[in-house]
């Protein structure tokens, strides 16, 4: 089978601020975007994996991790794993950049 | 039995060490007089760079106060300078006209700042860096002018500018040389010094020779060879030391460029020795302390006759104390056609790092930008040890990688861990194991290290942890800031002082925090602290905030907040309440609740309609969300009540317009009851406040959360202003000395009430308590209506992309 991705112009790169989050909806996807310091743009599903979910966009960030704002999980923005002691995974997207503009794939 | 009478000339770093390195020896041996021309104890001196940034008192830099003379019998003059010296008689003679004998005399005068010998330099405004005499003009300076230059780009130079950065002024600094710190670095390591100090703010005139000093009475410019001026309302001079040896002058002591003493630290003249920095020693006169302090260690022995150590010279190794900046360097600095060298150049991480070698050794080091691997290059270095066995990588290998105990464990018991005290891991470990130490602070008390410049303070807690084992390292997590951090709050918020650190990344960089961006725990709190400790000029790290103080509203659990408007007092108008139902209705929010503090809120908002809706409102945030004043609650009283004896209304709102938006440890909450019944449940408040006839009485560090806790009646006053007077007090001590996230309750019962009591009780105490408060208080501004007006704020936190 082949998956066709698609890609959606999610923001401008120059105006993302570094260790801050964004939320992005498309369609009825709710996603967040996450500049780091080392200017990276990490893209992840904006729903923490905590059994009682809440929204990740809002958490402060670290490094490669940002930590959920209503529970406090320290959750990895390379490959969306939640730190121990607590477990889960949050779905990452993929992330492409070209001449400012940032695109999802999806 | 007749003591043997010890004179000391000189009340300095070098002297003082030796002083005490013979009361170890021999407590009993000698009866000491010690002469200090400047009008203090003994301080450090090595911290007047921290005291010029305005950061540290001159109280936290006194090493040895008062009480420490007093208590070893010591007879101190201080102010009072020896002017000369009869050796025929031993007697010293003072600018005060005293005599005094000695059997034995120390001349330890250090040195003064070298002043250039050019017009001009006698202008008020020009100054050099060695005392703090001179860090309080150059303080007073900067509160009434602007520009600053400082000649010298070298240790001192540097570190001035860096202090004059800080203290607000512009600053420019002229350097003969082509290179910054030519004496310590290598080209590339001096132009990345360069870049990091130009990024700070500091501006440079390199290979430039002033040769003027233009104005009338004060100085107004510099001129240069090349014929070019520049604008300056301050000069500090820091183009070197000389040794200060005018005492030993015109007494047949042999002088050459200092005293010259012998490797017992003897003079020409018996019974007169030379200490520190004002002491030649083979043709070297040293800057640093860890050389003067190992001169201290056998002057001390040869006096109480304990004859087994001589002084044969030391290789030192420097550093530069300005933050945002990691060097370190050794022995030689240039390469040339006998050495190899091994080089790394990191240029993305700005990491330099040099070793140049010489038949198999060590003969130089330069780092920058990673200092990890300074303290076992230097032992390699100074011991001379051969290096063909190793390879450049494990050479270069940084301490800090791999596991943190096994660095420990694997360094060797000789490796030097405080440079500038010469203090080794081993007598570290040994101290600790023989005396039960647990602290840094009992480590440094016990073996000096940690007590000059402070940078090893780190390691050395890495040693105590390692030492004493798991029992231990559980214990200092549970007084630890948070995991990134070894350090206790009171530790982190004495180094931010002592070290001026200014912004959070600073702190975690100088303090070596494990991860470099901090977590939940720290990285608020840090900015609380960064925040009460700098009053005025700290720029707020927003986005260190967690989520409800970021967003100014309290995030729900399906995303969406709150919004609750102040309600000053729990008093309304029908207008506002009016413009609450219009927005509720407007916004469809689902739900308008009275709240437990006697306002209404607005549960259930969507993030993208929250400006709009503050907008609407026009009320101020009621801060339902933050650490920091929420509520004050209050009755009636005495304008309706027919029990009431004080107007609690009036004073609620008084306390509540006074203290809105000023950052606490934890949240703060007041009530205001104007008779004993008690209407507004003063009793279980951070500060409640009762009315009774003629006066008011103030309980403190009630607490109706989960552990509920009665007020303790804190004092009784006469009328509102005091209580405005004490409520300002009480609040700023708490916020000077609480951990962050610490509610009033568990804080009285941690420092005790009594003590609290105490510390207020003094009129003058409350004043400056008062004052620091006022002084934080002006920096705040509305939140809500900062984020309307604000189109970046609006962009960056509140803004949601859509997109189908
Ligand atoms: C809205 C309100 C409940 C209500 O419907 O009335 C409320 C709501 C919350 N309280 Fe409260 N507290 C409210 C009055 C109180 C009171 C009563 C009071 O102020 O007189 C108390 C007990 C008194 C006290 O604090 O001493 C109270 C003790 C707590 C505590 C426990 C504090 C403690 O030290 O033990 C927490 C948890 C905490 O702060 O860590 C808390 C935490 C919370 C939080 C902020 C939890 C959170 O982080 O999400 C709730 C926010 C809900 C939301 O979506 O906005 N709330 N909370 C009240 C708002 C008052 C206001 O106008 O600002
Ligand atoms: C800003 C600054 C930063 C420094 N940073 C470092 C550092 O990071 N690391 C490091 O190792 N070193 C540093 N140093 C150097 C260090 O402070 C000195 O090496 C050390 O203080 C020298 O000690 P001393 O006792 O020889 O002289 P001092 O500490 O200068 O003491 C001499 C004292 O003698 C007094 N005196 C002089 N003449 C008379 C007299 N006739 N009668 C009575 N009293 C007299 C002087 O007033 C002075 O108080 C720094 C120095 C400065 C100024
Ligand atoms: S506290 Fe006293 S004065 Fe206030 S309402 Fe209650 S009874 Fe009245
Ligand atoms: S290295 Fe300076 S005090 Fe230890």
């Amino acid at each position: 089978m082949i998956e066709t991705m698609t890609r959606v112009a999610a923001a401008r790169y120059s105006e993302l601020a570094a260790r801050s989050g964004k939320e992005v909806r498309i369609g009825d996807k709710r996603i967040a975007l996450f500049k780091l310091t080392n200017g990276d743009v990490r893209v992840i599903e904006n729903q923490s994996p905590h059994p009682k979910g809440g929204v990740l966009s809002e958490g402060l960030v670290s490094g490669e991790y940002v930590f959920c704002p209503v529970y406090d999980w320290k959750i990895s923005l390379i490959d969306g794993k939640v730190q121990a002691p607590d477990t889960g995974q949050v779905k990452t997207y993929e992330v492409l950049i070209e001449d400012n503009q940032v695109y999802i794939l999806l | 039995m007749n003591k043997k009478k010890l004179v000391m000339i000189g009340n300095g770093m070098a002297g003082v060490r030796t002083v005490e390195e013979i009361l170890k020896l021999a407590p009993e041996q000698f009866d000491i007089t010690i002469f200090g021309k400047e009008p203090h104890p003994n301080y450090n001196r090595i911290k007047l760079s921290t005291l010029l940034q305005g950061d540290t008192n001159f109280n936290d830099i006194i090493m040895n106060p008062l009480d420490w003379y007093e208590k070893n019998n010591i007879n101190l003059y201080t102010g009072e300078a020896v002017t000369e010296i009869n050796k025929e008689d031993k007697t010293v003679f003072t600018d005060r006209g005293r005599k005094v004998e000695y059997d034995e005399l120390i001349i330890a005068t250090g040195s003064n700042s070298i002043i250039l010998p050019i017009q001009g330099a006698e202008k008020e405004g020009v100054t050099g860096f060695r005392d703090i005499d001179d860090c309080e003009k150059m303080i007073k300076v900067s509160g009434s002018y602007k520009k600053a230059a400082v000649i010298g780009g070298g240790l001192l130079g540097l570190e001035a500018a860096r202090g004059l950065l800080n203290l607000g002024m512009e600053v420019k600094v002229i350097h003969l040389m082509a290179d910054l710190m030519e004496r310590q670095l290598d080209p590339t390591a001096s132009g990345m010094l360069k870049k990091e100090l130009e990024a700070q703010g500091m501006e440079f005139l390199m290979e430039k020779q002033t040769i003027e000093i233009l104005g009338d009475d004060r100085v107004t410019g510099l001129r240069f060879k090349d014929g070019s001026e520049i604008d300056a309302d301050l000069v500090v001079m820091a183009i070197g030391i000389r040794a200060n040896n005018a005492v030993a002058k015109e007494n047949g002591i042999y002088i050459n460029r200092g005293i010259v003493v012998n490797d017992f630290m003897e003079t020409n003249i018996p019974n007169v020795y030379a200490v520190g920095e004002c002491a030649e020693h083979r043709e070297i006169v040293y800057g640093l302390v860890a050389p003067l302090y190992e001169q201290g260690k056998v002057l001390a022995a040869r006096l109480c006759g304990k004859e087994n150590a001589s002084y044969q010279g030391s290789v030192t190794g420097t550093g530069l104390k300005v933050s945002g900046v990691d060097l370190y360097s050794a022995g030689e600095i240039q390469d040339d056609e006998t050495t190899k060298a091994i080089k790394v150049h990191n240029e993305f991480d700005g990491v330099y790092k040099k070793i140049l070698i010489r038949d198999n050794k060590i003969v130089g080091i330069v780092l920058y930008g990673d200092t990890n691997d300074s303290t076992k290059l230097f032992r390699i270095l100074s011991k001379k040890e051969d290096i063909s066995g190793m390879t450049s990588v494990s050479l270069l290998q940084s301490e800090n990688s791999g596991e943190e105990g096994e660095n420990i464990a694997a360094m060797p018991d000789d490796e030097l861990v405080c440079g500038c005290n010469g203090v080794t891991k081993g007598t570290i470990v040994e101290a600790i194991h023989t005396q039960g130490l647990t602290s840094v602070d009992q480590v440094s008390c016990c073996t000096n290290a940690g007590r000059s410049c402070g940078r090893c303070k780190g390691m050395v807690g890495r040693i105590l942890s390692h030492t004493l084992g798991e029992s231990f390292k559980a214990d200092l997590q549970k007084i630890s800031l948070c995991s990134c951090t070894t350090l206790s709050r009171d530790e982190v918020v004495a180094e931010i002082k002592e070290k001026g650190l200014t912004n959070i990344r600073e702190v975690m960089n100088v303090l070596e925090w494990k991860n470099e961006e901090g977590c939940t725990k720290c990285r608020p709190a840090l900015n609380y602290y960064l925040g009460m400790i700098y009053m005025d000029e700290y720029k707020d790290d927003r986005d260190s905030r967690l989520v409800n103080e970021k967003m100014h509203a309290n995030i729900q659990k399906d995303g969406t907040y709150s919004v609750v408007p102040r309600m000053y007092g729990g008093v309304t108008t029908a207008e506002d309440l009016k413009k609450i139902g219009v927005v509720a209705e407007k916004y469809n929010v689902p739900l308008v609740k009275l709240t437990g503090g006697q306002r209404i809120g607005l549960f259930g908002v969507k993030k993208e309609d929250l400006p709009a809706i503050w907008e609407e409102l026009g009320m101020p945030s009621g801060y339902a969300y933050g650490k920091t004043l929420r509520t004050v609650k209050t009755c009636v009283g005495a304008q309706f009540c027919r029990y009431g004896t004080q107007d609690s209304m009036s004073l609620g709102i008084r306390l509540e317009k006074k203290f809105e938006r000023l950052d606490t440890p934890h949240k703060v909450k007041m009530g205001v009851s104007a008779c004993p019944r008690n209407c507004a449940e003063a009793g279980i408040k951070d500060i409640g406040v009762v009315g009774i006839d003629g006066g008011w009485e103030m309980y403190v560090a009630g607490n109706g959360g989960v552990d509920l806790r009665a007020g303790d009646l804190l004092c009784t006053v006469k009328n509102e202003d005091e209580v405005m007077e004490m409520a300002g007090a009480y609040l700023q001590y708490y916020r000077e000395t609480a951990r962050y996230m610490e509610r009033t309750s568990k804080w009285l019962d941690r420092v005790g009430l009594k003590k609290v009591q105490e510390v207020l009780a003094d009129e003058q105490t409350r004043k400056s308590l008062n004052e620091r408060m006022d002084k934080t208080l002006q920096k705040y501004i509305e939140p809500w209506n900062d984020a309307i007006e604000h189109e970046q704020i609006l962009e960056k936190y509140y803004k949601v992309t859509e997109k189908n």
